[in-house]
């Protein structure tokens, strides 16, 4: 055998001057693997959008990534390290929120997805799409209608409830990460609750800005214990997090999983005589008229004009209808 | 009114339509099929191959097909595809050393039993560029030979025998696997050597690159590089035996390094390796040589700090796929962040400026 044990299944009949002519006929020597064929184990054929297994991953995989949810709730706050597996979609997309949405979806779920606080993102089509085909599952925009919600840089303002699961997508689960490069080292401080290193930094923060000036991905400790990266919301968002719903965290690329159980106690890093602030646009919603939401800032016109609406964008629909 | 945040849903559907379109190019040219992909850009389907970490010809020509040619592109959608495909289970360990080689040189020793096959290489052409080829019209048939019987025994083998070389640890431990468990450092040298083969080509030889300038140097010799074929065996645990369930083509490489001895071992050389799926042997000497720099603790060299030394660094920027996800994400709406960096942006410099017309009016 030679190299020509890479051109599998060459036919001895292909000559020189076919392939060019008719490539369509030289196709007929590829042979495929049926990828998602019905012999295949588990496929669930009732799935509208082909015989994908409910929710595009096997159960095996399911499983193992639900292990990894049951421990992060038993230890709030604690990454899981789970074994990632590739998506469909790039990492840094949200494949860690997809894995951990689909191995809590079942077919009675109603499915919300957002990014930025908003349905109709690019990124929050893509995954909703997704599931609509892969699970099948009712979609919704609505926050209160929806069971599991999985979300990109945002919480919902309308308070969740008992029994609703919120996903959150995360980019860096290490909230020590840009504090100390190695995943060796970063381990070791959160087994021994070494935390010094990230009050020098909200130290030096307020010695060189008189605040913590991070505004976003505000590190939190959960139940008094792990120090917790929220994934990129804004610190507006921080307060939400002690909340009745379940909340889970899920890094792709970086292959952990984090949770944080209904009723736990959240809290934003501060000093006593530097206390945590959550910030937004000092506005008013330009569409909806509230005051306490968050605020995405939108430039109408090349002369700098701006507005300011709600980034919550059924929240802010919500309370449009209720006003009209 | 501003709508721009609305309508997403139709632009991404418009998106990929006007993709395929480009993919499709002009109509009046030819399209081109998986098979003539497969056959005439082999050397890119091996690629994708090795680093989607899967040994399928055609469904790599094919991703090659619909990535629009960019490698890894395709190399992802090979990855999202191996994903879904279940495990039947394991192969035996492939016997490279009984490869039928199409390929095989050394570059430590002038003649070896089994000889020098230089094989179907680049290495001794002219780079340049052949417009014979933009014309229709095939190349003469190649001279034929017939192969040699005679085996072709490793060349480290034979360093080997003479204890000149470090011997490897034989070892019938099941090797780790970083596509079904969480990496965790250290790593150690299988999940390594798993990282290293499936890693980007580019990154792997800049890598490798970096340890013949001096960050890291460790003196290799390409004691042997070998391309072919081997077949794969597999025990069927109803029979009990095992079966040849078929044939990849692999590109082995192994170096032989300098090494002065230490405390507890006499001078003698050391080994890196690589190993990749099909003809694709700048990856299987980058390989080789990053492994070795990787090796410094076991061997008992000491830390220089270089990068390649590093195995955390290595292992963790060396995933095409991974860093073209994560470098590509920065495209994703920001706003909400960027919003909240603004409002903090805006309110430290009101209290700057403050300060200062404060200081100005003392």
């Amino acid at each position: 055998m030679s190299l020509a044990g890479l051109r599998q299944g060459k036919p001895e009949h292909a000559g020189h001057g076919e392939a060019g002519e008719q490539p369509h006929e030289v196709a007929a020597d590829i042979h495929f693997a049926a990828p998602f064929s019905k012999e295949n184990a588990g496929m669930d054929e009732s799935v509208p959008g082909g015989a994908y297994n409910f929710a595009y991953l096997d159960e095996e995989t399911k499983r193992m990534i639900r292990r990894a949810i049951l421990k992060g709730i038993a230890i709030p706050g604690y990454q899981v390290p789970f074994a990632s597996r590739e998506m469909p979609m790039p990492y840094g997309w949200g494949t860690g929120g997809v894995q951990v949405s689909a191995a809590c979806l079942t077919p009675d779920d109603s499915f919300k997805v957002i990014d930025q606080g908003a349905d109709d993102t690019t990124n929050a089509v893509s995954i909703r799409k997704f599931f609509e085909r892969t699970a099948g599952v009712e979609t919704t925009e609505r926050t209160a209608e929806a069971t599991v919600i999985q979300t990109r840089h945002r919480i919902p303002e309308t308070p969740l409830t008992e029994g609703q699961i919120l996903v959150y997508q995360v980019p860096i689960p290490e909230p020590l990460r840009f504090l100390e490069p190695r995943e060796t080292e970063t381990r070791r401080m959160h087994a021994l609750e070494d935390y010094g290193l990230m009050h020098v930094k909200l130290y030096e923060d307020i010695a060189r800005h008189g605040e913590i000036a991070t505004a976003y991905a505000y590190p939190v400790k959960v139940e008094g214990r792990y120090v917790m990266d929220p994934s990129p919301i804004p610190k507006f968002d921080n307060p939400k997090m002690e909340m009745a719903a379940i909340q889970l965290f899920g890094a792709g690329r970086e292959q952990r999983i984090y949770a944080i159980p209904p009723y736990t106690r959240v809290v934003s890093l501060d000093f006593e005589d530097h206390p945590f602030v959550a910030g937004k646009a000092p506005h008013d919603c330009a569409l909806c008229g509230a005051s306490d939401t968050y605020l995405d800032e939108i430039i109408t016109d090349d002369a700098g004009s701006r507005m300011y609406v709600c980034s919550d964008t059924d929240h802010c629909a919500t309370r449009q209808e209720a006003a009209a | 009114m501003y709508v721009a945040v609305k309508g997403g849903e139709r632009a991404i559907d418009a998106a990929h339509e006007w993709l395929a379109e480009e993919r499709r190019g002009d109509v009046s040219v030819p399209e081109l099929s998986v098979a003539q992909i497969r056959e005439q850009m082999a050397l890119a389907v091996n690629r994708v191959m090795a680093e989607g970490s899967l040994y399928d010809p055609d469904l790599a020509a094919l991703a090659i097909k619909q990535a629009r040619g960019d490698l890894i592109e395709a190399i992802f959608l090979i990855r999202a595809y191996r994903t879904t495909l279940p495990r039947f289970g394991s192969a035996e360990p492939v016997e490279t050393g009984e490869m039928a080689c199409d390929r095989r040189i050394s570059a430590t020793f002038k003649d070896a039993p089994g000889g020098q096959v230089l094989g179907p290489t680049f290495d001794y052409t002219h780079r340049l560029i052949d417009f014979a080829l933009a014309a229709e019209g095939e190349p003469p048939a190649a001279r034929e030979a017939l192969a040699e019987e005679a085996p072709m025994p490793r060349v480290t083998e034979m360093l080997s025998r003479d204890g000149l070389i470090q011997q490897e640890q034989a070892s019938d431990e099941v090797p780790p696997d970083l596509t079904r468990a969480p990496l965790e450092f250290p790593a150690g040298r299988p999940l390594r050597l798993q990282a290293l083969t499936r890693g980007d080509e580019g990154f792997v030889l800049s890598m490798a690159y970096s340890t013949q300038r001096g960050y890291g140097r460790n003196h290799p010799f390409v004691g042997e590089l070998r391309i072919g074929a081997v077949p794969v065996e597999m025990e069927i645990p109803e029979l009990g035996f095992s079966v040849e369930i078929g044939e990849v083509v692999l590109t082995e490489c192994e170096t032989v390094n300098q090494f002065t001895g230490s405390k507890t071992e006499p001078p003698q050389f050391t080994r890196g390796y690589g190993l990749v799926f099909g003809q694709t042997e700048r990856k299987a000497i980058s390989m080789a040589l990053v492994d070795r720099a990787l090796r410094w603790e076991e061997l008992g060299e000491d830390n220089l700090g270089a990068p390649a030394q590093d195995e955390e660094f290595v292992i963790a920027h060396s995933d095409n796929i991974q860093a073209t996800g994560f470098l590509e994400h920065i495209k994703l709406p920001h706003y909400v962040d960027f919003q909240a960096e603004l409002e903090l942006v805006r309110k430290l410099r009101a209290e700057a400026m403050a300060g200062q017309q404060q200081e100005a009016a003392e």
